[in-house]
Parts: structure tokens; sequence; C-alpha cells
């Protein structure tokens, strides 16, 4: 591995991207017009689950501009459903964690009944999209409605209707794993609390809609299709299957894509239909998913109930932790065990504990199917963790700032070996850090934990409820299996990269071309970077999990390493210097310490040119070009410590957030600017979910929030002032130092509104044990006396 | 439907075109004009994102229709830049890092646009008020409230 010496990494960077994204020259899937273009509408179900016994498409064929409608039958013996079970996990996973996991498959359009509110059943194919849409609404259909499995409590019934009767039952995936004691040790400890949590659904919810586009070319039997999805490979993996095609002639393109949070991070049923159907009519075909169909359609996440029983002792140190979750996955479950294996492996957080047990079921409901959103069941599991750390201080009234660094590890324990194994099938080893010094730092940006307190009882007096609210937790990133890169340096000299990594934002290509500039000492001007496309790079994984900072750069890295051995013994030659002589310097190879003894990169990528005139070294193959992947040994650890000072409105219940700060560490930060804009934009995603932003169901599993009328998102006006601190710990487990950083900020928001909240409520022994937390439930708490009631919030799943 | 005829000024160059009266002014723009810089994020007047200047006004382009547009002067964000030269809010929008996707930003602009050119003596407060009318998914504001407010600050010449 080379040497990292200050250059281009540490630095921010302008981003590439900006240009054409300042002046509506982007590329978004919606913006590409192909001549001849067909346009596709969706029809989808509005029942939860329903029999389909008849659909009629004949009216619709016969619309204006129709050229195509087809319904599930049409399609059942030409496309399989996609696999739910290709996500096995790796070796090693279940030596430590027990497993039984059966994914439903999920049907591109079902043909025997429909599972969730939004699923398709129908679809058009005609000149324009209003033509499409008006033919939609030719179709008649005769669906018998079935009893809804609206809730998981409901799924879990013995009587309950199956959504998957191949199944045999509305369970997906079970998990169980086991640290030290596990639940034994309750029987020893000598305090023991329980309590049930909820965190609600809600959804990634990017500005950009999903959307696809595919041509076909008879000609050389080959399909060009653009998705808004972060995870090109897979989708031209999964049409090439389904389609019968060789790989390689299935070309994915993700251009701009606005925004994804984990919510464009699988294979849809649309990215493979439209790619038949373009191939099926020859004519280019377009799908732009409408924002009702993305909020129907596109998956959702968080959804979790949790009960957990912790035992502690009399200083407040916890002795074990025990768990048991649910997730309500909706209808399909498209990243398989993933969402519940990271709230396992992530529950201890950074707390230093000996045992700990974890039950998990995965539930199938007729909802829209749950995916992995910002976060990836760390959210979830931290809202549980750190609600049950507060409680713990309440019960023991000892601050819970002072419980977290009586549990916290220490900075001398790492790399600290938790005893857990990892959705990567390796033991969980937290690789570096300080976790109580994060927290202090937290803390002390708030003014201090004696002035915060002091400042809370004063205003107490004065009738004014001020809280402060923490949140810790430890997030593994730059998960595997891998990424791919192809780096050249090609005839110009300029420096060539390609990876399997799909930015929606994150601002990659400015990213790696600094990775890249560093590695070969050459000005970031002479770095081409391209990114999100399979025909550049053969095999890739996609950006999500907070994953291509650490595994994009590794496999350029590794990439370069094997061009630089190349570029290297061709200088050796042309400058009669030793290897060992050499030196990286001025875009190109130099003699160390002699001034004049200089090759250009230019001229060895001439020199390294297959042909008569070259000038290679005997046993050195021709061309400067190398594809590598890079398979990380495990995730690295980034962690961070939220604190925020919140104030409650007695009347209203209104909760003011008047400061908020998040302490982060995810090693080196290549851009901090970019960095920077991840964490904060991560944290009010993370406060939309903790305050406003919720999709509803009612009993019988009908979706109550279509449209942005009803899920609120955080607009300017809602966001406090943030704080972030950068704590940069370099990761030892890559010689950038780098961890992963897109999901972090989106997961403490919650638990530290509920915590701070809770604080500020202190005198009514006020427990806020779900999200999101609401207004009139806060005000409720206050009854009519303010100072005589005492309460708790619960929502309907909480009375259990 | 029958299309019917609008001749409109769009970015200084006169325009003539058909559109249905269903067509909303945004997919005319983006489909019969080519101008795919507006871009279109609920279609139903929440998100702002396609957000365009008509007449000197902000409007949700989704919400109007084209035949609407006829005989008016609609600016979109392939209008803001001079040329080469970017406009002053699209330095400032990079500078502060008030973009990671870049799929709000052509509505942001817009409505910055009009917000401060039609209130120089705008507030801060009445800035993030004003810019509330578009929704970011990415960047958590900070960097659009201080690029806006920096292009006020530039207007009055402070």
């Amino acid at each position: 591995m080379p040497d990292t010496i200050p250059g281009y990494i540490g630095q921010s960077v302008p981003r590439r991207e900006d240009k054409r994204l300042l002046r509506g020259e982007g590329l978004f899937v919606a913006d590409i017009q192909l001549p001849n273009m067909l346009h596709v509408a969706i029809a989808r179900s509005q029942f939860p689950h329903a029999r389909i016994k008849d659909i009629d498409l004949s009216k619709a064929l016969s619309a204006e501009g129709v050229e195509l409608a087809i319904s599930g039958e049409d399609i059942l013996e030409q496309l399989p459903p996609i696999s739910g079970m290709q996500l096995a996990t790796p070796p090693g996973y279940q030596e430590r964690v027990d497993t039984d996991i059966q994914i439903p498959d999920q049907p591109l359009i079902p043909h025997e009944k429909v599972r969730f509110v939004g699923e398709p059943y129908a679809l058009v194919v005609a000149r324009n999209r209003y033509l499409a849409e008006d033919a939609l609404e030719l179709i008649s259909t005769d669906f018998d409605p079935l009893p809804p499995v609206a809730t998981t409590d409901k799924a879990l019934d013995e009587n309950a209707p199956l959504l998957h009767e191949k199944l045999g039952r509305n369970v997906a995936a079970i998990l169980h794993t086991k640290k030290g004691q596990g639940a034994e040790a309750l029987k020893t400890a000598p305090h023991r609390l329980k309590r049930r949590f909820y965190h609600h659904r809600y959804a990634a919810m990017p500005m950009e809609c999903r959307g696809v586009v595919a041509d076909y070319d008879a000609r050389t039997d080959t399909l060009t299709i653009w998705s808004s999805t972060q995870v090109v490979h897979w989708v031209s993996r999964e049409v090439a299957n389904s389609l019968g095609m060789p790989e390689e002639n299935v070309r994915c393109i993700a251009p701009d894509v606005g925004g994804g949070f984990g919510g464009k991070g699988h294979v849809y049923p649309e990215d493979i239909l439209v790619a038949y159907l373009a191939r099926r009519l020859q004519r280019p075909v377009k799908w732009i998913e409408d924002r009702h169909e993305h909020i129907l359609n596109s998956t959702h996440s968080r959804d979790n109930i949790y009960d957990v029983e912790i035992g502690f002792d009399n200083d407040g140190r916890i002795e074990t932790v025990v768990s048991d979750f649910v997730v309500d996955s909706g209808a399909y479950s498209p990243i398989g065990a993933g969402i519940a294996g990271n709230s396992i492996a992530h529950m201890l957080g950074p707390y230093d504990i000996p045992n700990y047990e974890a039950s998990s079921k995965i539930v199938l409901t007729n909802r829209t199917p749950n995916a992995p959103y910002r976060g990836a069941g760390r959210p979830e599991v931290g809202f549980a963790m750190e609600r049950a750390v507060d409680l713990v201080a309440n019960e023991l009234e000892l601050d819970p700032a002072e419980v977290r660094f009586r549990n916290m590890i220490k900075a001398d324990q790492m790399p600290y070996s938790v005893g857990l194994t990892y959705r990567d099938g390796v033991p969980i080893v937290y690789d570096s850090g300080d976790y109580p010094k994060a927290l202090e730092r937290a803390l002390e940006e708030l003014g201090g934990l004696k002035s915060i307190r002091k400042r809370q009882k004063d205003a107490l007096r004065q009738g004014r409820y001020i809280g402060l609210g923490l949140g810790c937790y430890v997030e593994g990133t730059g998960v595997g299996p891998f990424e791919g890169a192809t780096v050249k340096i090609d005839a110009t000299g300029k420096i060539v990269v390609a990876t399997g990594a799909c930015p929606q934002g994150q601002g990659h290509e400015t990213v790696f071309a600094q990775v890249t500039a560093d590695l070969w000492k050459v000005p970031i001007e002479d770095v081409y970077v391209t990114v999100a496309d399979t025909a550049h790079v053969t095999m890739g994984y996609g950006t999500l999990a907070s994953r291509s900072t650490v595994t994009a750069s590794g496999a350029i890295q590794l990439a370069s390493d094997q061009i630089k051995e190349k570029a290297f013994a061709i200088a050796s030659g042309i400058l009669e210097a030793g290897e060992k002589d050499l030196e990286l310097r001025d875009s190109g190879v130099g003699v160390k310490g002699v001034p004049g003894m200089h090759i250009s990169f230019r001229d060895i990528a001439t020199a390294a040119r297959p042909g008569w005139g070259h000038k290679r070294p005997e046993g050195i193959d021709a061309g400067l070009e190398a594809t590598s992947y890079y398979e990380p040994p495990t995730v690295t650890w980034a962690y961070a410590s939220n604190a925020a000072i919140v104030e409650v409105n007695p009347g209203t219940g209104q909760v003011l957030i008047e400061n908020y700060v998040e302490v982060h560490d995810a090693g080196v930060l290549v851009n901090p600017a970019i960095a920077d804009g991840q964490v904060k934009g991560g944290l009010v995603q993370g406060l939309g979910g903790g305050l406003m932003e919720e999709i509803t169901y009612d009993e019988n599993g009908q979706l109550l929030t279509g449209s942005f009328m009803d899920y609120l998102l955080p607009s300017a006006s809602d966001v406090p002032p943030i704080t972030v601190i950068h704590q940069e710990t370099p990761s030892p487990l890559n010689s950038l130092g780098v961890k992963g950083l897109g999901e972090g900020g989106a997961i403490a928001p919650p638990v530290v509104i509920a915590n701070a909240v809770c604080d500020a409520l202190r005198p009514f022994k006020a427990e806020i044990n779900s999200t999101p937390v609401r207004w009139g439930e806060v005000a409720a708490i206050f009854g009519d006396d303010p100072f005589k009631a005492t309460s708790t919030t619960t929502t309907p799943e909480m009375e259990k | 439907m029958d299309e019917q005829s609008i001749s409109l000024t769009v970015n200084g160059t006169e325009q003539n075109g058909e559109a249905e009266p269903r067509m909303s002014l945004a997919d005319f723009l983006r489909e019969r004009l080519g101008l795919t810089g507006t871009h279109i994020g609920c279609e139903h007047g929440v998100c702002g994102v396609c957000t365009v200047i008509c007449d000197g006004m902000a409007v949700r382009s989704c919400l109007m229709f084209a035949v609407q547009a006829d005989k008016k002067e609609i600016r979109t964000i392939e209008g803001l830049a001079d040329g080469d030269t970017m406009h002053p809010l699209q330095t400032l929008f990079s500078e502060q890092r008030a973009l990671q996707c870049g799929f709000c930003t052509p509505g942001m602009l817009m409505t910055a646009v009009d917000l401060v050119d039609n209130n120089p003596s705008i507030t801060p407060p009445e800035i993030k008020a004003g810019m509330s009318a578009v929704l970011c998914r990415c960047t958590g504001y900070e960097g659009i409230l201080k690029a806006v407010e920096a292009y006020a600050k530039q207007i009055k010449g402070v």
C-alpha cells in the first residue's frame, strides 16, 4: 500500500458535480428522451390483501395511443419473481447467530393475489404518460378482498391468514444470538428494568422518485437501462438473469440520481419490467414513478417493536441486555434479514456489557415492503437501547450522562472485541476511537453538564421545561463483500477511474478524484472519474450501507498498485535506474533526488502500448490498466455522541430544539465539507423521523399518508441550530484510515429528542418510549395541573 | 384531447408550442422545449422542486397549466447563468455546499431569485421562511440558507 502524504485528501475540494447541477444541466432518469419512446403507467392495488379473480384489459388496449397492456398472468411464463433468498448470509455468521430464514420471492406483477396497497397488478404502455394513465382508468378488475394482516401482532396470531401460503407462516426470518450468560444474567443482576419500545414507520423519501428507461438494440441484442438506483450492477445482473441475456449485453447506468438513502438500494420489479418491455416492443420505454406511487410502492423503513429487559448494578453498570424485537417487514423483504441483523449487531453500542441476548422475528404483513433506509436497523435498536440507558439512570437517580460514562468502552480498551458476529460473518472488533471523549465534547459544546443542569433547575423554577437529550451509537461501515474499480493511464497521460459505486449526491466524482490524485501525486484535474455505469467496471456492488469511501477507495488503491508496478518497471528501463530509486512525482516517475531524471505518465503510457515501438522490459504486459476488487477484512467502526437541549412548551407540547450537537468519528475525512454535509443531512432526516415524518395505516391495512400533504418532510424552518464536530481517529483497517459516514447522522435524533423531552418532564416522571414524539401527547403529560400529573405516552401498539 | 397553440417567452427567447389544456407547465417545459433543468418532485404543489419564475413571480410549474403560460414570460434554471458566467447565487450555492444530489437545486435557486430580487431588504428570518417553500432531503438546509443570505447581502451591497 502506498504512503498517504498530505495532498488532496483532507481538503474541502469544490465538487465537480456542482456545475452541471447548478445550471440545470444534470441528467436525471426523467430527463432522458429517446426517439420513438413509449411510456408506462402502472395499475396499483387499492386493497391490502385480495385475490385477483379477473383483470380485463380489453378497453385499455383499445384506448388512444396504447401499445400494450399486461397483467401478471401475461408475464407468468416469461419473467421469474425476484428471488427472496439471493442475499445469503456469509460463512461464519451462523456460527454465532441462529437463523431460520425464509424470505419470500417477489413477483414482478402478481397474478394470484395482491399483498399491499400499491402493489402492481397491471401496466399500460402508451405514446405518452397522459394517455397511459388514461388507459389505466379503463382496466376493469374483479378482486376478492382477503382478511388483511395489518399488524405484526395479527400476523403472528396462529389463526392469521397467510400472506405467502408457500411459506406456511407470516415470518420471513428468525434470528437469535447470545453473548456471555445472556438472559441468565438477569437472575443475578441487582436491578432489572423491562420496557417496550416502538420505532415507527417512515421512509427514505428522496426528492427524486424512482424511474427507469430502457432501450433495446435488436441488431446487437443489447439492452441499455438507465435507472435511478444505488446498485447498477445488481440491476444489470438481475435483468440479465430474468431475460436470459448475457450480463455483458445488459448495461445499467445510474445517471444523476436525486437522493436514495437506501430506498433505491435494491432491485425493484420495475427495473426488470421496463427492460422486458423495451425488448418485447423493440422501442425505448420509460417509467417515472410519481410521488403518490413512490409513497405507496417504494420501500418504507423502521417500524420495529422492541421488548427489552436490562440488568444492572447499584452503580448503573449494565450487566446484561435482553432484547426481543419484531420487524414489520411488509409484504416482502427485499434485503432479507439485513435490518434485523444490523440491529442485533449494534445494540450494545459503545458500552462494555458482558452479557447479551437478542431474538428477532421479521414479520410479513400487508404493508409496503420494508428495506434499509439510512441507518438500517441502527436507529431502531438505538432508540430502544438509549432510552433504556436513560431509564436505568432514572431508576438509580443518576445523571444519564454519568451512566453512559460508567458503561462506555474506554479508549485504552481499543481495539475492543465485542463477542458478537457482524453481518459479514466476522467477529465484531471495534477498531478505534475514544467514545467517552466524544460524549464529553458534545456536552462541552452545550456548555458542560453542570451548567446545563443548573440552567435546567433555574428554568424549572420559572415554569420552563428544558431538557438534555443524549444518544450514543457505534456504526459498522464500509461493509463488504467487495467493491470494484478500474484504473488506467491513457495515451494522454490522464488517469481514468471507474468504480462500482453509485452516488446519489455524495460527491463521489470529487472524492475519488482526490483519493486517486493523492495515490498518483498528480493534479486533481488530471484524474477523470466515472461512476454508476456497468460498462466501465465489470463487477461492482453499489452505494449503500455507508460503504463507498472505504470500499471503492480500497479498490482504486489495489488497481493503482498493479499499474504502478508496471509503470515503475517501464520507467526503470527508460531512466536506467533501479526501481527502488524511483518515485512518483510531477505527473510521472522520477529518480529520487535527481531533478532532471523523470518520465511523464504520458510517455510511460506510450512506452507501455502494445506493438512494435513499445519500451517495456521483458515480462511486463502491455497497457497501463487494471481492475481490482477490494474485499474489506470487515467493517470499520464509526461512532458518535449526540446531545441536544430542548424546551417543551407546557401549553402546546411543542418541542423546540434549542441546539443539537453531534460529535462524529468517521476516521480520516477525505473531503471535510462533504463529510460535514453528509452528517448534517442525516441529522435532519433523523429529526424529521423523530418529530414529523410518519407513514400510517388504518386497522385494515389501508395507507393513510399517500402524499406530501400527509407525509411531512422537514423544511428549512424546521431545522434547529446544529453543530457537527468531527473527531478523526483513523481506522487501522485501511491505509487511508477512512470509515464510512453516510448514514450516521440519521441514527440518533429520534432517541435524543425522546430523551430530551423526558428529561425536561422529569417532574412528571414522563416516559416517551415510542416515536414520533407527538406534541399532543407531550402536552397531555402536563394534564390539567402541570405540577401534579404523571403520565406516559403510548401508541396503540404499546398496549400489550 | 385537442392541443392549443401557445406562445410564451422562455429565458428571453420567444417560444411557440402546442399543449393539451391539461398539460402542466412543467411537462411542457421539459418535454416540448427540452428544458429538463426544471425537475418534478411531487406533482401536487408541496415540494417546490419545480419552481420557475413567471412574470417575475415564483410559481409551481406542476400546478400551472402550460396554456396558462400563454403570453407570459417564464424564467427557468437554464436562464440563470449568463452563458458561461454563473449567476452569483449559483456560485454561492457551490461555495456554501448548498447542494448534494442537486435535484431540488433548480427549485431552490429560482425561489431564492424570486425572494431576494423582489425584496432586496429581505432579512434572514424572512429568507428562512421563504426558502421553506422548497424541500431538500440531502443538505439539512444550512448551506442553502447561508448562500441565500450571502446573495441578499451582495444585492444590498453590504
